[in-house]
This record gives C-alpha cells, structure tokens and sequence, in this order.
C-alpha cells in the first residue's frame, strides 16, 4: 500500500442530514491535494472522519497502511482546524510548547522546533505576547505552526489561509511545495480558486460527494475550460 | 508522560488568568467571612430573669451589660418559655442555676460568659459556688459557625473547584482545542489525568488557605488534625472536578454551565447538614445519600468537631472516592464520542 491517504466508500449523516456519500479518495504522498468545494459541502467532516476523531457511518480512512483512529499514526499527523485551536490566556510559545509536547515530541527538540515553527510563520518576534492580543491573521499563523511543530509526514490544513495577506500566504505556499519535496503529504480544503491552483491534484465536493478528481489540467480538460473557476461553476451546476 | 504537559499548560493558563485564580483562592475567603461576621456575632446584650439572688450577687450584675429582672419562679417561666428573656437565674442556698431558652445559641453564650465573669468577681467573696446549666430547647451547642463551618469549608471547595473545572473544560471544546489535543497521540486517559492533576494542585492550594484562614484566623472550632481536613476536601474537590468536567459535557457555552448550579449544587447544601433534617422523611433524606456533599461535610464534622481521625470516616472516605473513579471513568467514555482510541 503506498498510498498516504486511502478513503474508501465514506458516507456520514447528521441526524437526518447527510453529510458524507461514498466518498472514496486515494492520496499519493508527497504532493498537495486540495478538497475544493462550497461550505457545507462536507470537506470538515472528511476531514475529521481521515483524523479519526468522527467515526463514519460506513467506511474506513487508511493512513499509510493503518486503519484511523491510531494513536501511532497520529504522531505523523499534523491538524490545523478551521478555527483557530489555541488557549488565549497563553503567550504563542507557550501554546506551541504545548502542543509540542502533547505530540510526542522529545523534551530537548521542543524548544528548536518551537522556534523554527514561529519563524515560518513569521510570529518570532510575537513570540512572548498572549494569543488573546493576536489578530485574526496571526492567530491562523500560530495555527499552522502548531499543526508544523513536531514535522509531521502528513499535514492535513482546513481552509489554512483564511486571514492571510498576499505576501504572507505566498511565503507558505512556498513552505508547503517544500514541505512536498521533503516528501511530506498535504492535504488542504479551500474554495479559494487561485490556491486550487497550486495544488497537485484535487477533488471537488458537493452536498457531500465527489463530483470529480484528478489534476488541475485534468479537470480543465475534462471540460475544455481556461480557468479553474469555470470547472468549479460548471460541476456546481451540472448536478443542481 | 504526556498528562505532565497537559498539568504544565494548565498551570500556565490559570498563572494569566488571575480573575479565575482570584475566584478560587479568595471569593471563598471572602463569603466565609462574611457568615462568620453573621454567624459568630457575640455583642449581644442578653435579657435574664433572676429568682432570689443574694444582695452580693445583684450588686454585681446589675453593673454587667445585661437587662435584669428581679420575679418569682412561676412568673420566671412563664416569660421564659414565651422567649421574653434569653435566661432564668436562680439560687437555692449555694448552688446557682441557670436555665436557658437555648434557641439561639449566640444569646447562650453571651448569658453564660455574663455569669462567668459575675462569678469572677464574685469569687474572693464566695468559694463554693457551683453554677448548673440547663436548657429549655437545644443543648449546649457550640454556636452556629463552629456547626457549620466544616460543611461550608467542604462547600465552598466544592463548589468553586466544580464550576473552574467545567468551564475550563468546556472552553476545551468551544474553542477546538479538545479536538486538536484528541488529534494528536494524546490518550484520553491523559487529558482527564493532566485536568485531575493540573486542577488537583490548585485544590490543594485553595483547601490550605480556605482550611487555615476559618482556624486560625476565624477561630473556627477544630478538635481534629488539619490533614485530615485536608484529604477530606482534596477528595470533594476530585470528586467536584471529574463532576463538573463531566456535566460540561451536556453544556453548550458558559451560561449554560451556570445553569448547572442550582441543579447540582444548590440541593446538595440543603442535604449536606447545614440545615436539621432529623425531622424530614427517612426517605426524601436518603436523596441526601446520592450527593458526594453530604459525605464530605459528615467527614469534615467528625473531624472538626469531634475529633475524629479516618478510622472513623472511612466510609465517607470510600464513598467520595466512589464517586470521583465514577465520574472519571464517565468523562473517559464521554471523550469516546470524539475519538474511540
């Protein structure tokens, strides 16, 4: 098995509301693979049912060969969740301190990788300041470096640049495209169409299913569109 | 151990929030002086009937502050029972007796110290004097602080340890960050361990002021060991942690969390022997059973005023145990829904 994320035939429902329909989405490692979809078409709830931390009505999420929920695989995971996880009361440090040390992470490696997260992020200077002080912005870069902090093989952001200036959000692209190259898997949702475009391959959802998958140029092609927008607009309206 | 990081955090987190630590340490300082300004108030000028004193005796006690009347017997007891005065005083040959209306036990004190610093002076004159005491209602109580101050240390802890607890907890899940811990190798067992450990110590901290400030300062009455003391709140505030994280399940914001208090903690003070229940149903009493409160306050009483030491308690010890492995083992499973592992 060498795929990084297996999701096979998942379905979820919400009382009477279904969330999830036999979603099924295999993920090669080392490369960005972007969940596209509007809000509320369910790409929180995959999200939580690959962590494991939602058990699916029917259906199974695989993490490199292990069948979630696994404490195991979750030292190798890294979660950004789409609000922003962080205790107020505490400074930037301390928060990563802690979710440092909750990973698993060594005592000795904490303080190095703390520092070298922040600065990815560009909060070392904010470092010492308590996150009720922090803006919107920041606290999504805090964010990030606290799902970044103990080097995770798979990095799983919920719509992670929310929030973000331009100059900012480019920066972690490029942190992420490196991330990729040291074979790091990413797996981001967003409905942002210019991040879409980074990423290597996709999958759009709606009301809870997979409409389609592949590559940007695979799904351009599929419908002999210019943009990803005009992809996005015409699988929204093909099953409406 | 990964619980030590989640303690660590904790501590962190109540180190910036000083109102949280405030509440905690001092509102139950403040309330207990408060009752104890209420309860243990001593300048009261008690009213006694005196029955055929000597001349010596009156002389004296006609300058304490005190208002006397002088009456025969079957006037003394008539205006006794109906409560116009707080004591009858009466001699037969050397032997002085006192009956008291005993309803209130701040009047009791105050007549009684009244006789004893007669007496006093008294004394150079006459040696043989033998004071006898008794009481129309009560007995010879100690007065209404000493009687409820173990329950109210037991409550106070109780209580203040129960809604910090689930709050906290709950802000775990409101702003995400249980599920973010959830979403790392953190084990439940973890989490409930780091909050029993991490809160556990400000327990402590507030059971040592709360404990310390009611005896020495306070001059509450305590014939028993403080660590005594102290083990028996540590177990109410284990047992008032796991329960209060618990119901933070069943909360969806803070307010809601308050509206546990009239719930949960509000009937457990009406059962945990502040109030005389010797006259209630035997079987509305036994709600009282069901309520981790009333073992502690039994415990803390025992000590407190009796003197005892855990072999006596053991059972209240065993049973607020009880009540934390079940809460804890509850909060466990209600962490499942978020994540079997």
């Amino acid at each position: 098995m060498n795929e990084a994320v297996q999701l096979t035939h998942i379905s979820h429902i919400y009382g009477r509301h279904r969330v999830l329909y036999d979603v099924s989405i295999a993920i090669q490692p080392g490369i960005i693979f972007g969940l596209l979809g509007p809000s509320g078409s369910g790409k929180t709830t995959l999200i939580k049912v690959l962590l494991g931390i939602l058990k699916p009505a029917l259906g199974q999420s695989i993490v490199m060969g292990t069948r979630m929920p696994s404490l195991h695989q979750m030292k190798h995971i890294g979660f950004m969740a789409q609000s922003d996880a962080l205790y107020p009361e505490l400074t930037a440090q301390e928060n990563m301190e802690y979710f440092a040390s909750i990973s698993g992470l060594e005592r000795q490696s904490v303080k190095m990788r703390v520092k070298s997260c922040l600065e990815t992020v560009d909060l070392t200077s904010s470092a010492k300041k308590q996150v009720s002080s922090f803006s919107g912005g920041m606290k999504r870069r805090l964010s990030l470096a606290a799902a970044l902090v103990h080097d995770p093989d798979i990095l799983i952001l919920d719509e992670p640049t929310v929030g973000i200036d331009p100059v900012l959000r480019e920066t972690i692209w490029k942190e992420f495209h490196r991330l990729t190259v040291e074979g790091k898997t990413i797996i981001v949702t967003t409905h942002v169409m210019d991040e879409a475009e980074k990423c290597d391959q996709l999958a759009l959802l709606r009301e809870g299913e997979v409409i389609v998958q592949g590559t940007v140029e695979e799904l351009k092609a599929s419908i002999k569109a210019d943009s990803l927008e005009e992809v996005f607009l015409h699988y929204g309206r093909v099953t409406s | 151990m990964k619980a030590a990081a989640v303690i660590h955090r904790i501590l962190r987190q109540f180190r910036r929030d000083k109102r949280a630590l405030a509440l905690m340490l001092f509102a139950p300082i403040l309330v207990i002086t408060l009752l104890w300004l209420v309860l243990d108030t001593e300048e009261y000028e008690p009213e006694i009937a005196i029955v055929d004193a000597p001349v010596a005796f009156t002389n004296i006690i006609e300058h304490k502050e005190a208002d006397f009347s002088s009456m025969n017997m079957r006037e003394a007891g008539r205006v006794l029972k109906a409560g116009e005065v707080d004591g009858v005083l009466s001699w037969e040959d050397d032997r002085l007796s006192l009956i008291l209306e005993g309803s209130d036990s701040a009047a009791n004190r105050s007549v009684i110290r009244l006789l004893q610093e007669t007496l006093q002076d008294m004394n150079p004159l006459h040696q043989e004097i033998t004071l006898e005491i008794l009481y129309l209602h009560g007995s010879a109580e100690l007065n209404l602080f000493d009687n409820t101050g173990p329950v109210l240390i037991g409550f106070f802890v109780f209580f203040f340890v129960f809604l910090v607890g689930g709050i906290s907890f709950l802000r775990e899940r409101i702003q995400g960050t249980l599920e973010k811990s959830l979403a790392s190798p953190l084990k439940r067992w973890e989490i409930i361990a780091g909050y029993l450990g991490g809160f556990g110590l400000f327990a402590v901290l507030q059971s040592l002021i709360i404990i310390f400030y009611s005896i020495y300062v306070l001059d509450m009455f305590m014939a028993g060991s403080f660590w005594n003391v102290l083990l028996i709140t540590l177990l109410l505030a284990l047992a008032a942690l796991s329960l209060g994280t618990l119901l933070s399940t069943f909360a969806g914001n803070e307010f809601q969390m308050i509206q546990f208090i009239p719930l949960v903690i509000v009937p457990q003070v009406f059962f945990s022997g502040i109030f005389n229940l010797e006259t209630m149903h035997p079987f509305l009493r036994g709600i009282g059973r069901i309520m981790p409160l009333t073992y502690g306050a039994e415990a803390l009483r025992g000590i407190m005023i009796r003197g005892e030491g855990p072999s006596d308690y053991w059972m209240q010890i065993a049973v607020l145990a009880g009540f934390s492995v079940l809460f804890i083992s509850l909060n466990i499973l209600a962490l499942k829904k978020h994540r079997r592992l």
